[in-house]
C-alpha cells in the first residue's frame, strides 16, 4: 500500500486537492441549505363543496421547523402542479421558521375530487377547512382559538387561491400571490380598448374579447390529468366547468354563464373584502396574466396594506435568478413583518427590473433591479409622449387566422421570451401597418402600459386587431419586449376611415429600456397565433392617431444582493498577498537561522559524508549508512557497480534529495536543498542539463546569469578553453554530438572554478586524446586546493585519473583510501581486480 | 587559479541567494524558446486571420439561434471594441486556455525534462525562490499573451472597421472611450478567470516531469468542469465549479455594467488559482527531486 501510495504520489495528491475542492463544494452546500425541519405526510379528509360537508380528500404535506409552535404558511401550487412542485419553497419557508402546510389542489395528483377552477364552494373552502385543521395543531401559533397565525403564499392558481381565501376567510394574516389574474375572463377572452378610465377593463357592458386560444387549450389540457380517465372529454374537471370551457372555445365568445363561474373564480369579486396585508408579485414576461392583472389587484385592494413587486419572470419565463432572489427576500420581509410581528413594516415601495442582456452561456438573463417610492400603476409617475409617423394603411385579416404572426409561443418557458427578443415576433407582410417615431434623443425607460389611439375601419363593422410596441435599433432587428401584445376586438366601425372615430388602446405592461438612436414602432396587425382569430376573411384599414404615451417611473438602482461575494472578493484581494507576505518572512527568517549550521572542524574540508542513509518513498534502501571524506587537493573516485548508490549519494550532494539519516557536509556546512554552501560546488550528473533550442555559449552564459553572481567570477573563456569547445560552441545545442554536448556539461560544471567539483561519468562519449586531456584538467584543478570528486564504471580510467578511491556496492562504502591502499587489498596489481574481489566479498557477506 | 573566499553562510563570494534566477534573467529563458516566440506571434497574427475570416465570409446569414454566440458573431464587425470581444469570445473558450496552460504547466516540467532543473537547484536557486519566479514569469506571459491579443485587434478592428461605440449582444451602446475601458476589463477579467488553469497547470508542473502531461491535464480538468457546469442536475453546488462565470464578462456589455456575476468570478477563479498554486509550493519545498 505504502509503495503503491509513494509511485503514484503525484496523482494522489492532485486527488486530494480535488477532493478538498470537491468537499469545500459540499460544505459549501450544507452552510447555504436551509435548517433542519421535518415532514410529515398526510391525506387529509376535509369537509368542502357549497354546505361544507362534502368530504375531500387532500394529500398534503406538513413541514415542521426546530421550534414551534410557529405562525403558519399556507402554500398552494400551480395550475398541474401538485404539493411536490413546491417543494423547495416550502423547504426555505420551513428553515425561516414556519410551519407549512403544502397540499396538492383538489382534482390534482394524489388529492380527490374535481377541478373546479378554484370555485369559492371548492377550492376555496378545501383551503378553509385546512385553515381549520391548522388551528388545530399544537405545532401553529394561534391569533385566538380556531384562528392560526397564516399566510397564504402561492403562484398563478396557488395565487389566485390566495386572494380568493383571504377574501373568504378573515383568519389569514398576509398573503402573497404571484404571477396570477384579477379577472380571468379578461384575462383569457382580453381587449386592450381603454373604455373607462383609469383601467382598461370597463364595467357595465358584458366583456367581450379575443380568446387566448393556446393559452386556454394548454390550460385546459393541464387539468385533464394524467393517465386514463373514465371521461375522454373533461378528465378531472368538474363537468359544468367543462361544459363552460367547451362552449366558449367552440365559439370563440364569452356568454353569461361562462362569465359568472369565470367571476367566482376572479379574485376581483373579493377585493374589497381583503384585510390582508398583500405583496402582489408579477412576472414581467407573461403572456397569461400580465402585469395589468396585478395592477387591477393591486388597485382593488383597499382594505390592507398592498406592495407591488415585478421581476423578469412569469408564465413564460424562469427570470433571472437576482430576481427570483429578490421576490424570495421580499416575501420573506413580508411574511416576517406580518406573520411573527419581526423586523419593520415593509412600506409601499415599488421594485422591479429590466433585463439588460445575458448573464452568460446559460443564457441567464441579465437584469437590473429599480426601486421607486411608491407604486403608481401601469400609468406610470409620469408620461412621455413620442410622436409616430404613417399613413393609413389596408391590412388583411386571413381566413381563420392562417397563416398567423407569432409573438409568443406559450408553454415553452424561456423560449416564448426568447422568441420576442431574438425577431421571431414577425408580422407578415400585408397582414400588418408598421408606424415609427424618429430615433430617441435620449434613453427612454417605460414602467408601465404605453397608450397608442387608433383608427379602424371595417366592412363588417368588427374588426380583431392587435397591436404591438416594438424596439428598433437602428441597426439590428427589432425586438417585442418579452412577446407581449394587445389584442383589441372592436364593433360598431365605420367603413371608411375617413369617418372612423379615435380609440384608445393600453398596449401590455412592460419594463423596459428604449435606448438612444432606437425607434419605437407600433404595430396594428390582423392575425396571432396564440389568438382566435376571425373565420371570414376581411379586409380593414387601420392608422394611428397621435403619440404613443410613454408611462416612466422615478426609480434608483437596487443595491446589488451579491454583498456576500463583495466582501469575500476583499477578503482574497487582502489575503493572498499576506498569505505571500508571511511565507515570504517565515522563509527568510528559516533562512537567516541556517547561516549559524556550521561544523567548524570541517571547516576547511570539501566534502564529508556521515552515515548517510536515503531510503526512498516506496521502501528502497538506496544508501545506506555510508561515510567518507573528500579532502582539498585530491581527486576522489567513486567506484562501485548499477545501483550501488553512487548516484543517490551525488544527488544528495547537490540538495536535490533529502537524506532520510545521516549527514553531508560541504566545508562544514550542512548540504540542505537551496543551502548557499552549493555555491562552491560545481556539479554534472546523470548528463547534462541543456537548454537545447541555445548554442553551448549562450547555455553557459545563461546559466551563469542564473546564479547572480557577477560575471568576472564565471572565467568563462577559461573554462571554455578546458573544456575543449572550439567553434561548434555557437551552435545550437539540438545540433551536438553527444561527446559534445557532454563537454559543454562539464564546463557548465566548472564555471566559476568551483573548490568542490562533482562529475559523474566524465569521459562519457569522449574519445581518446579527449579522456587523456581530462585526466590532465583533473589533475591540474585539484592542484589548488580544490578538490574533485569523480564517479566512473571505467576502473582503468579511474586508476590514472584519481588520487583516491571509494568503492561503494549495494548502498554501502565496501572500500575507501588511497589507490595504491585500494589495489594492495586485492589479489592482483590492477584496481579491477582489488574491485572485483571487494564488491564479491559484499555479496557473500548478505 | 585562486580559492575564493567564502560567504558566513557558506556560500561563494558572490554568491546571494536573493540575487539568484531573477525575474529578468527567466523571461529570457523562456523568451529564447521558439514555443514562446510562435505563441506570441500565433495570437498577434489571429486578429489578422479573423479579419481575413470576415472579409471572404461576407455577410452571410448565422445560421440557428446559438444565442449570444451568434450575437456577437454578428456584431463583430461593427467596430474595434466588438471585433476585440469576438476575438476574446472565440479565444477565451479554448485557445487561451491552452496558451496558460502551456505557459504554467510547461515552466517546472520542461527544466525537468531537459535535465536543467537539476543544475538549477544545485546553483543554487532556493526552492521557493525558483518557483516564485517560474510562476512569476509564467503569468507575465499569460498577462503578454492576452496583451498582445487583446492589443492585436483593438488595432486590427480599429483601422479596418473604425473605432465605434461597442454594440452590446441584447441592443444598446456603450460610447467609445468608455467601451475600449470595457474591452480591457473584459481583457482583465479572462485573465483572472484563467488563473485557476494557470495555477491547475502549474501544480501539475511540478508533479510530473512530462510538460505534456501538465499542459494537457490541466486543459482536461478544465473541461471536465465545463462539463460537469452543463449538467444542471448538480443545482447550486455548480455556482463554485472554476468554470462557473467563465462568461460573466458578458454583464460588461450592456449599457449599465452588471458585476454581481464577474466578482463571484474573480473570488472563485482566485480562490481555486491560490489553492492549486500553493499546493504546488508546499509540495515543491518537499519533494525529492529525481528529474
Amino acid at each position: 500500500m505504502r509503495t503503491w501510495l509513494a509511485k503514484r504520489r503525484g496523482w494522489v495528491i492532485t486527488a486530494i486537492v480535488l477532493l478538498l475542492v470537491a468537499g469545500g463544494g459540499v460544505v459549501w452546500q450544507a452552510v447555504t441549505a436551509p435548517p433542519g425541519h421535518t415532514t410529515e405526510d398526510a391525506r387529509l379528509t376535509v369537509l368542502s363543496g357549497p354546505g361544507r360537508d362534502e368530504p375531500v380528500e387532500l394529500d398534503t404535506t406538513l413541514y415542521v421547523p426546530a421550534s414551534t409552535p410557529a405562525p403558519a404558511v399556507l402554500l398552494a401550487h400551480g395550475f398541474g402542479g401538485t404539493k411536490d412542485s413546491v417543494r423547495e419553497s416550502a423547504e426555505k419557508l420551513a428553515g425561516q421558521g414556519y410551519v407549512v402546510l403544502a397540499y396538492t389542489a383538489r382534482g390534482f395528483g394524489n388529492s380527490g375530487g374535481e377541478v373546479h377552477l378554484n370555485q369559492p364552494d371548492y377550492e376555496v373552502n378545501d383551503a378553509r377547512a385546512l385553515l381549520d385543521w391548522l388551528s388545530r395543531r399544537s405545532e401553529v401559533e394561534l391569533d385566538r382559538a380556531g384562528d392560526p397565525r397564516v399566510a397564504a403564499v402561492g403562484g398563478s392558481y396557488g395565487g389566485a387561491l390566495s386572494l380568493l381565501l383571504a377574501g373568504y376567510d378573515q383568519r389569514v394574516d398576509a398573503i402573497v400571490p404571484q404571477i396570477t389574474w384579477n379577472d380571468l375572463a379578461a384575462s383569457l377572452f382580453p381587449n386592450n380598448v381603454v373604455t373607462d378610465d383609469p383601467g382598461p377593463f370597463g364595467v357595465g357592458e358584458p366583456h367581450q374579447g379575443v380568446l387566448k386560444k393556446s393559452w386556454a387549450g394548454l390550460f385546459f389540457a393541464t387539468g385533464m390529468g394524467r393517465g386514463p380517465t373514465p371521461n375522454p372529454a373533461c378528465g378531472r374537471w368538474a363537468a359544468d366547468i367543462c361544459a363552460v370551457y367547451q362552449r366558449i372555445v367552440a365559439s370563440g365568445e364569452l356568454d353569461d354563464e361562462a362569465r359568472a363561474v369565470m367571476a367566482k373564480a376572479s379574485p376581483k369579486s373579493v377585493l374589497d373584502r381583503i384585510s390582508a396585508p398583500t405583496l402582489l408579485v408579477q412576472g414581467e414576461a407573461d403572456t397569461l396574466f400580465g402585469l395589468d392583472q396585478a395592477d387591477a389587484n393591486a388597485r382593488g385592494i383597499t382594505g390592507a396594506p398592498v406592495r407591488v413587486a415585478w421581476y423578469s419572470g412569469g408564465h413564460d419565463a424562469q427570470g433571472a435568478e437576482a430576481d427570483r432572489n429578490r421576490v424570495e427576500l421580499l416575501t420573506g420581509q413580508w411574511l416576517a413583518h406580518y406573520l411573527k410581528k419581526e423586523g419593520d413594516a415593509p412600506g409601499g415601495s415599488f421594485t422591479y427590473s429590466t433585463v439588460t442582456g445575458i448573464r452568460n452561456q446559460q443564457l441567464d438573463m441579465s437584469t437590473l433591479g429599480y426601486k421607486a417610492d411608491s407604486y403608481s400603476g401601469l400609468s406610470g409617475a409620469s408620461s412621455q409622449k413620442v410622436d409616430l409617423a404613417g399613413r393609413p394603411q389596408a391590412i388583411a385579416s386571413p381566413p381563420n387566422g392562417t397563416p398567423a404572426a407569432i409573438s409568443s409561443l406559450p408553454s415553452l418557458g424561456s423560449l416564448a421570451s426568447l422568441a420576442g427578443s431574438a425577431g421571431v415576433g414577425l408580422d407578415l407582410p400585408g397582414q400588418f401597418a408598421a408606424y415609427e417615431s424618429e430615433p430617441l434623443s435620449a434613453p427612454l425607460e417605460i414602467t408601465g402600459a404605453p397608450t397608442v389611439r387608433i383608427k379602424a375601419a371595417s366592412p363588417t363593422g368588427e374588426a380583431t386587431l392587435f397591436v404591438k410596441l416594438y424596439d428598433v435599433p437602428d441597426n439590428g432587428n427589432p425586438t417585442l419586449p418579452n412577446g407581449l401584445i394587445a389584442p383589441v376586438k372592436l364593433t360598431g366601425l365605420a367603413t371608411d376611415i375617413a369617418q372612423a372615430q379615435p380609440i384608445e388602446v393600453r398596449l401590455p405592461g412592460i419594463a423596459q429600456r428604449f435606448d438612444a438612436g432606437h425607434r419605437l414602432r407600433v404595430v396594428i396587425a390582423t392575425a396571432d397565433q396564440a389568438y382566435a382569430n376571425p373565420v371570414e376573411p376581411v379586409t380593414y384599414t387601420v392608422v394611428v392617431d397621435g403619440p404613443v404615451t410613454a408611462p416612466t417611473v422615478t426609480a434608483s438602482l437596487l443595491p446589488s444582493e451579491d454583498a456576500i461575494w463583495q466582501i469575500a472578493l476583499v477578503v482574497v484581494l487582502v489575503a493572498i498577498p499576506a498569505g505571500i507576505l508571511i511565507a515570504w518572512l517565515t522563509v527568510r527568517y528559516r533562512a537567516r537561522r541556517r547561516v549559524r549550521n556550521l561544523v567548524e572542524a570541517d571547516a576547511e574540508t570539501p566534502l564529508v559524508v556521515a552515515g548517510l542513509r536515503k531510503t526512498y518513498k516506496d521502501g528502497f534502501v538506496a544508501v545506506d549508512g555510508v561515510d567518507f571524506r573528500v579532502e582539498r587537493g585530491q581527486v576522489v573516485g567513486l567506484l562501485g557497480p548499477n545501483g550501488a548508490g553512487k548516484t543517490t549519494t551525488l544527488r544528495t550532494l547537490m540538495g536535490l534529495l533529502q537524506p532520510t539519516s545521516g549527514s553531508l557536509t560541504v566545508f562544514g556546512h550542512q548540504v540542505t536543498p537551496g543551502a548557499p554552501v552549493l555555491s562552491r560546488l560545481g556539479a554534472l550528473v546523470e548528463g547534462p542539463g541543456l537548454l537545447p533550442h541555445l548554442s553551448g555559449v549562450d547555455n553557459l552564459r545563461l546559466f551563469w546569469r542564473a546564479t547572480g553572481r557577477p560575471i568576472e567570477e564565471a572565467h568563462l573563456d577559461e573554462v571554455i578553453k578546458i573544456a575543449d569547445l572550439g567553434e561548434r560552441i555557437h551552435r545550437k545545442v539540438r545540433t551536438y554530438s553527444h561527446g559534445m554536448k557532454q563537454r559543454v556539461a562539464i564546463a557548465q560544471a566548472m564555471l566559476g572554478l568551483p573548490e568542490l567539483l562533482v562529475l559523474d561519468e566524465p569521459t562519457d562519449g569522449l574519445d581518446p586524446p579527449q579522456i587523456a586531456e581530462m585526466r590532465r584538467v583533473l589533475h591540474e584543478y585539484a592542484r589548488d586546493g580544490r578538490a574533485v570528486l569523480v564517479s566512473s564504471h571505467l576502473l582503468a580510467e579511474v586508476e590514472q585519473t584519481c588520487t583516491h578511491v571509494v568503492v561503494m556496492s549495494r548502498g554501502r562504502v565496501v572500500g575507501a583510501g588511497e589507490v595504491a591502499d585500494v589495489i594492495g587489498t586485492g589479489t592482483g596489481a590492477r584496481l579491477e581486480d582489488a574491485f572485483l574481489n571487494l564488491v564479491e566479498n559484499v555479496g557473500k557477506d548478505s | 587559479m585562486t580559492v575564493t573566499t567564502a560567504r558566513a553562510d557558506g556560500g561563494a563570494a558572490g554568491y546571494s541567494p536573493g540575487r539568484t534566477l531573477t525575474f529578468g534573467t527567466e523571461f529570457r529563458r523562456q523568451l529564447t524558446r521558439r514555443r514562446t516566440q510562435w505563441t506570441l506571434a500565433l495570437l498577434a497574427l489571429l486578429p489578422v486571420v479573423l479579419l481575413l475570416a470576415f472579409k471572404i465570409g461576407g455577410d452571410g446569414e448565422s445560421g440557428g439561434n446559438d444565442g449570444s454566440f451568434a450575437a456577437m458573431a454578428d456584431l463583430g464587425t461593427a467596430g474595434a471594441a466588438n471585433f476585440t470581444l469576438f476575438a476574446m469570445l472565440v479565444s477565451s473558450t479554448f485557445l487561451m486556455v491552452v496558451v496558460f496552460a502551456m505557459f504554467c504547466g510547461d515552466t517546472v516540467a520542461g527544466e525537468a525534462s531537459w535535465g536543467s532543473l537539476r543544475y538549477l537547484l544545485a546553483v543554487p536557486v532556493p526552492r521557493g525562490r525558483l518557483l516564485s519566479v517560474k510562476l512569476a514569469v509564467a503569468l507575465a506571459y499569460c498577462v503578454l499573451a492576452m496583451t498582445v491579443l487583446t492589443g492585436m485587434s483593438l488595432l486590427v478592428g480599429g483601422i479596418v472597421y473604425g473605432w465605434g461605440p461597442l454594440r452590446a449582444p441584447l441592443g444598446g451602446e456603450v460610447a467609445s472611450p468608455e467601451a475600449i475601458w470595457r474591452v480591457l476589463a473584459v481583457a482583465g477579467y479572462l485573465t483572472v478567470t484563467l488563473m485557476v488553469v494557470a495555477g491547475l497547470a502549474f501544480l501539475l508542473s511540478v508533479l510530473t516531469d512530462a510538460p505534456l502531461g501538465a499542459v494537457g491535464g490541466a486543459v482536461l480538468l478544465y473541461i471536465v468542469s465545463n462539463i460537469l457546469d452543463a449538467v444542471t442536475a448538480l443545482g447550486d453546488l455548480r455556482d463554485v465549479l472554476p468554470t462557473r462565470y467563465t462568461t460573466a464578462w458578458l454583464g460588461l456589455l450592456s449599457p449599465e455594467a452588471q458585476t454581481d456575476d464577474m466578482v463571484r468570478g474573480i473570488v472563485v477563479a482566485l480562490v481555486y488559482g491560490a489553492v492549486f498554486a500553493s499546493a504546488a509550493f508546499w509540495r515543491f519545498t518537499r519533494k525529492d527531486v529525481t528529474s
